[in-house]
């Protein structure tokens, strides 16, 4: 079982969390052309070792994660709110 | 074979008398006796048959990896197949029986299976029954359509009771700095250093005593040991197998509570599945003796030497009177002279010629003999015996048990849960487990250490390996070397027999013989995990856990390779069985997931309403008067809306207030639709896109206030709209100011429908201005009082065409505001309607739900192009026209009427063109509903093209599924009032 450790609740079983996707997806702008957002929504690499991955804490805080995961062994190597504000206060309370 | 109980030995109960049943006849044992020990006590050799041949099978282990004593324990609804005589405690009053055998174990019919073993050879179900690819459905599957409840029940185990499971089963959870899992020298050195070192450790055991394999000792007493565990304050669990590892060290274990108990306290859990969440993992699990294939080598009074010596000195049965020990090790050597000793007649054959070997000379070793073939069929006779260096029977020796040990396989199955491959060991001819970055260490046996000391000094090794992973303590430690017998073993897997036919098993629960495993490589099936699904090798429940390295040998052996080069099958979760009832726990029957209700749900079963599941929530579905009939009750229902005025409990919408400046800036991007003029005190009906142009969602949206919104979701998607929106806020769009939250608990919802809705709201209200056209019109939106000061939203929007109106109070109030609209509502001849009726006033009106928002169409399919604004841009604006969602032959919303007004149809009938019936048509029927309006059946669906393609053509519905066809003719959606007249009145 994966375990995350939510940066608000502490590390919790992964079956508290649902997965997001591919958290270094940069969305186009909403009047971007068709074949942006072709490239943003379907195109995705296949990475085998660390990547970054949203997670929301649908049955907990409700806050969406950016989860480094290795897709090889399921170690996680670091969990920070998606919101950049977040992450700021995140590190400060470090 | 003569099987008897000794005075002098074992450490069993005497004093404890238990009666049990065998195969209805009854029979006597002692507390501390598994039903294998009882049942050889008794002399009960025979006690199940073989699952393709029927050969009679006696008792082979003393313990988890038994392949042979598979039993069926209790009766009627307690009956559990499938079970293990070897770790069964026997109970007062178990009653057990055998199994896969008619009319019983010692004379069963189907033992002809035993001459026809051709025919069950390896792979005979894929020959035999299988259609020829590419013709898949082919003669072959036919035959097995018509054959196979014989087949299997020839072929089979002990069968379940089929009736509900009377016991209950509890999850449970615990953490910990370290789990230990089994008890033998290593563990329990490993839990005691790790416990003086402070940590927090559970100790884990399957057996219901502590010790392992030193439980087979003669002297061994394990009362100081768990004082000294239980002084250290080590959580000690028997009776409980570890029968997972999962990521980030957690332990799946099952314990089993009352499995021993002859009556149960009720309210006590049979078993509990518990999830362990440790920071390290030391596995002793010891090691598994491996038996050796030879002819004849499953005839009852074969048996493990290791299983023999657990008899003679934990249960005080000794299991034979002439033994034959075959060896390739120096392990059996201390049995051989125990067995002596107890006064059984020894013989070892040893495969090996060039060792040295202490003993009191009270049995005789046969260096550089090999079993050969056993005569015999229910029990052995005697036993051909061979030179090792030249096969062939050179003798026969009289005996009435042969017991095996072709050397031992270190139980490496949890670590290769975690996918860790173990090397080969060619010294100890043997798996070793490897090493891992996860923290988890292997000890004792099972990493290949034969004597007690070296495993003790493992298990302190272990733990300092886990102190020093745990950033605790950095302290040198080291493992002893792998092995530890004074002669080096000699691999001895196989002893071929010479004759054409033989029946030398390898996998004995699931019949499965060298010869099947050369046949399978003849044919091509040499990767050991297609030899594995080709002959079941390793596939019974006992996983393989005696057989495998036979059958990898074998293969090896055919492909002239070594061992470690052929591989080794991957072990999987469970290490043994674990009951469905524990996996599922609480989670059974009504509990099987969670229930949500609305705050009036016992008001609206006082008031007659049937309900139905919709998602997790219970909805009113119908209102039944005297005797109707559902369908009475709905066309009844939503004629009453239509006349007058009708009442339904919406409360399970979706609903999430939108907060914030940019609140409507937020609404704008996420809705198809214009939200940036929505007017305070209006609310507008919009579409959800997803980022791909795919229709997610509809609902409403309430602006109550410059900077606050109140949005209704449907039932089904309000949990993904959530979750969407908090994505967006957190992920997409950080800058806007918004804040979302669900207040879908908190708000009780009601629709209140139909000519007279404003006369009942009217009378509701304190101030009955507010509900006038004038101040709230078609869409408009209030915040005031009902009656009594209770406060209320009220939104002026129809989903069944009617005058309509939504009011929301807070839960609390939610069955103050039914009595008061429910006696209103009865003043002008109104009604409660339940989901059906909804279903049936919507489908009239054309608005689409769930069936239609399927995760498949577009704005455009559904014909609500005009909610898709051009003048701004939303998710899926760039999306919902590309490539194939604007092709122009799409499926499009459209109704149906039958062409014979008379004629009935239901929602999956397949739309097709008169002369084309076959495929998937042209369209599709999603929703049908009686219309009370229009005095006939109506439905809504998709047809390629739209109404203004098939405006005036007769189509047919075909309905394979129920045998109906029909003629069909499509009409606009809005069969009823398309221009909304009723809804601005
Ligand atoms: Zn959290």
């Amino acid at each position: 079982m994966i375990r995350i450790n939510c940066p608000y609740c502490g590390e919790r079983d992964h079956s508290e969390f649902s997965y997001g996707g591919d958290a270094t997806i940069n969305y186009p702008s909403l009047d971007a052309s068709e074949k942006e957002w072709t490239e943003a929504i379907f195109f995705r690499k296949n990475i085998k070792g660390f990547q970054f991955e949203t997670w929301h804490h649908s049955n907990g805080c409700r806050m969406w994660l950016v989860v480094e995961r290795s897709t090889v062994t399921h170690e996680i190597k670091s969990v920070k709110p998606c919101h950049p504000n977040l992450q700021k206060v995140a590190e400060n309370n470090k | 074979m003569k099987t008897r109980r000794l005075d002098n030995y074992g450490k069993i109960n005497r004093d404890k008398i238990l009666s049990f049943s065998w195969d209805k006849k009854n029979y006597k044992g002692f507390e501390g006796d598994t039903l294998a020990s009882a049942l050889l006590a008794n002399n009960i050799g025979i006690v199940g048959r073989s699952f393709k041949y029927h050969r009679p099978r006696g008792i082979f282990s003393s313990g988890v990896e038994e392949s042979g004593a598979l039993v069926t324990i209790g009766s009627k609804d307690r009956r559990d197949p499938n079970v293990r005589a070897t770790t069964q405690e026997l109970y007062n009053g178990l009653e057990a029986s055998g199994q896969n055998a008619f009319p019983n174990v010692n004379f069963d019919l189907a033992g002809i299976n035993n001459y026809l073993g051709r025919f069950f050879a390896a792979g005979f179900y894929y020959k035999t029954f299988m259609g020829i690819p590419p013709l898949e459905w082919g003669k072959g599957t036919a035959i097995w359509m018509f054959f196979e409840k014989f087949i299997r029940k020839a072929a089979g185990m002990g069968s379940a009771s089929g009736l509900p499971d009377p016991d209950t089963y509890e999850h449970a959870h615990d953490f910990c700095d370290l789990i230990v899992v089994g008890s033998g020298p290593a563990g329990v050195a490993a839990a005691l250093e790790a416990a003086e070192k402070k940590l927090d450790v559970i100790l884990v055991e399957q057996d219901s005593l502590i010790g392992g394999n030193q439980l087979a000792e003669n002297d061994f007493d394990n009362s100081q040991i768990k004082n000294q565990l239980e002084n250290l304050g080590i959580k000690i669990m028997t009776r409980t197998t570890a029968f997972g590892l999962y990521d980030n060290c957690v332990v799946g274990l099952l314990e089993r509570v009352t499995d021993h108990i002859s009556a149960p306290n009720v309210n006590i859990p049979r078993q509990r599945f518990w999830t362990i969440r440790a920071k390290h993992i030391i596995v002793g699990a010891g090691a598994i003796e491996r038996h050796i294939a030879f002819n004849n080598n499953d005839i009852p009074g074969v048996m493990t030497v290791n299983a023999s010596k657990h008899y003679l000195n934990r249960y005080g049965v000794l299991t034979g009177k002439r033994i034959v020990i075959a060896t390739n090790n120096d392990s059996v050597y201390e049995t051989a002279h125990q067995l002596s000793e107890a006064g059984a007649n020894v013989t070892v054959l040893d495969s090996r010629t060039n060792f040295e070997i202490e003993t009191n000379k009270s049995f005789e070793i046969r260096k550089g003999y090999v079993p050969y073939n056993i005569n015999g069929s229910k029990k052995i006779d005697s036993l051909d015996i061979s030179k090792n260096e030249t096969i062939n029977k050179s003798e026969t020796i009289n005996c009435d048990q042969v017991l095996l040990s072709g050397g031992w396989s270190p139980a490496v199955h949890l670590l290769s849960h975690r996918g860790v491959k173990p090397k080969w060991d060619y010294n100890n001819a043997c798996f070793l487990p490897s090493d891992t970055k996860e923290n988890i260490t292997m000890v004792g046996s099972s990493r290949g250490l034969w004597n007690k000391n070296d495993c003790i000094a493992s298990g302190i090794a272990g733990t300092t390996d886990a102190l020093n992973r745990l950033g605790i303590s950095k302290t040198n430690y080291f493992f002893p070397k792998p092995g530890g017998w004074k002669n080096p073993i000699q691999p001895l897997y196989e002893v071929k027999y010479k004759k054409s036919r033989s029946k030398s098993f390898v996998d004995y629960q699931h019949d499965v013989t060298t010869d099947d495993v050369r046949l399978a490589h003849r044919e091509g099936f040499i990767s050991v995990e297609h030899l594995k699904r080709y002959t079941t090798l390793g596939m019974a429940n006992d996983q393989g856990k005696m057989g495998n390295i036979i059958g990898l040998s074998l293969m090896a052996e055919l492909l002239n390779k070594e061992i470690p080069e052929v591989g080794t099958t991957v072990f999987r979760p469970p290490y043994t069985p674990v009951s469905i009832g524990a996996l599922s726990g609480r989670n059974v029957g009504k509990h099987f997931r969670p229930l949500r209700v609305t705050p009036m749900h016992q008001w609206n079963i006082d008031h007659g309403a049937k309900m139905i599941e919709v998602g997790l929530y219970q909805r009113p579905w119908y209102y039944p008067k005297e005797n109707e009939t559902l369908s009475d009750s709905y066309i009844r229902e939503a004629s009453t809306v239509r006349k007058t005025v009708g009442i339904c409990d919406v409360t399970s919408l979706g609903k999430i207030a939108i907060q914030g400046p940019d609140s409507t800036e937020f609404l704008n991007r996420i809705y198809s639709n214009g939200f940036s003029k929505l007017e305070v005190g209006k609310a507008r009906y919009g579409i959800m896109l997803r980022d791909d142009g795919i229709v997610m969602d509809d609902g409403t949206s309430w602006r109550l206030a410059e900077n606050e919104y109140f949005m209704t979701t449907s039932t089904g998607e309000a949990a993904k709209v959530m979750s969407w929106l908090e994505e967006l806020l957190q992920t997409r769009w950080t800058d806007l100011n918004v804040n979302v939250t669900s207040v879908s608990e908190q708000w009780a919802g009601v629709s209140v429908a139909g000519p007279k809705s404003r006369e009942v709201l009217n009378n509701c209200v304190d101030d009955s201005l507010v509900v006038t056209n004038n101040n709230l019109p078609f869409m408009g939106v209030t915040s005031t009082f009902l009656k009594g000061n209770i406060p209320c939203r009220i939104a002026r929007i129809s989903f069944s065409g009617e005058l309509a109106f939504e009011v929301y109070v807070k839960s609390d109030f939610a069955n103050t505001m039914m009595d008061l609209l429910w006696a209103n509502a009865k003043k002008y001849d109104g009604c409660l309607y339940g989901l059906e009726a909804l279903g049936a006033l919507r489908v009239e009106k054309g608005h689409v739900t769930a069936a239609e928002l399927d995760g498949r169409v577009t704005i455009d399919d559904v014909g609500l192009s005009k909610m898709a604004s051009t003048k701004k841009s939303y998710i899926g604006s760039a999306m919902r026209k590309r490539g194939v969602l604007k092709n122009n032959d799409r499926e499009i919303l459209v109704g149906f009427f039958p062409t014979n007004l008379k004629e009935t149809f239901n929602a999956g009938t397949i739309v097709c063109e008169k002369n084309n019936i076959k495929g998937q048509g042209i369209g599709r029927i999603t929703s049908v509903t009686y219309s009370p309006e229009l005095g006939h059946w109506i439905g809504l669906g998709f047809v390629k093209g739209g109404l203004d393609k098939w405006k005036d053509t007769n189509l047919v519905g075909a309905d394979p599924v129920r045998n109906k066809q029909m003629n069909l003719k499509v009409v606009s959606p809005h069969m009823i009032d398309p221009k909304g007249e009723r809804m601005y009145a």
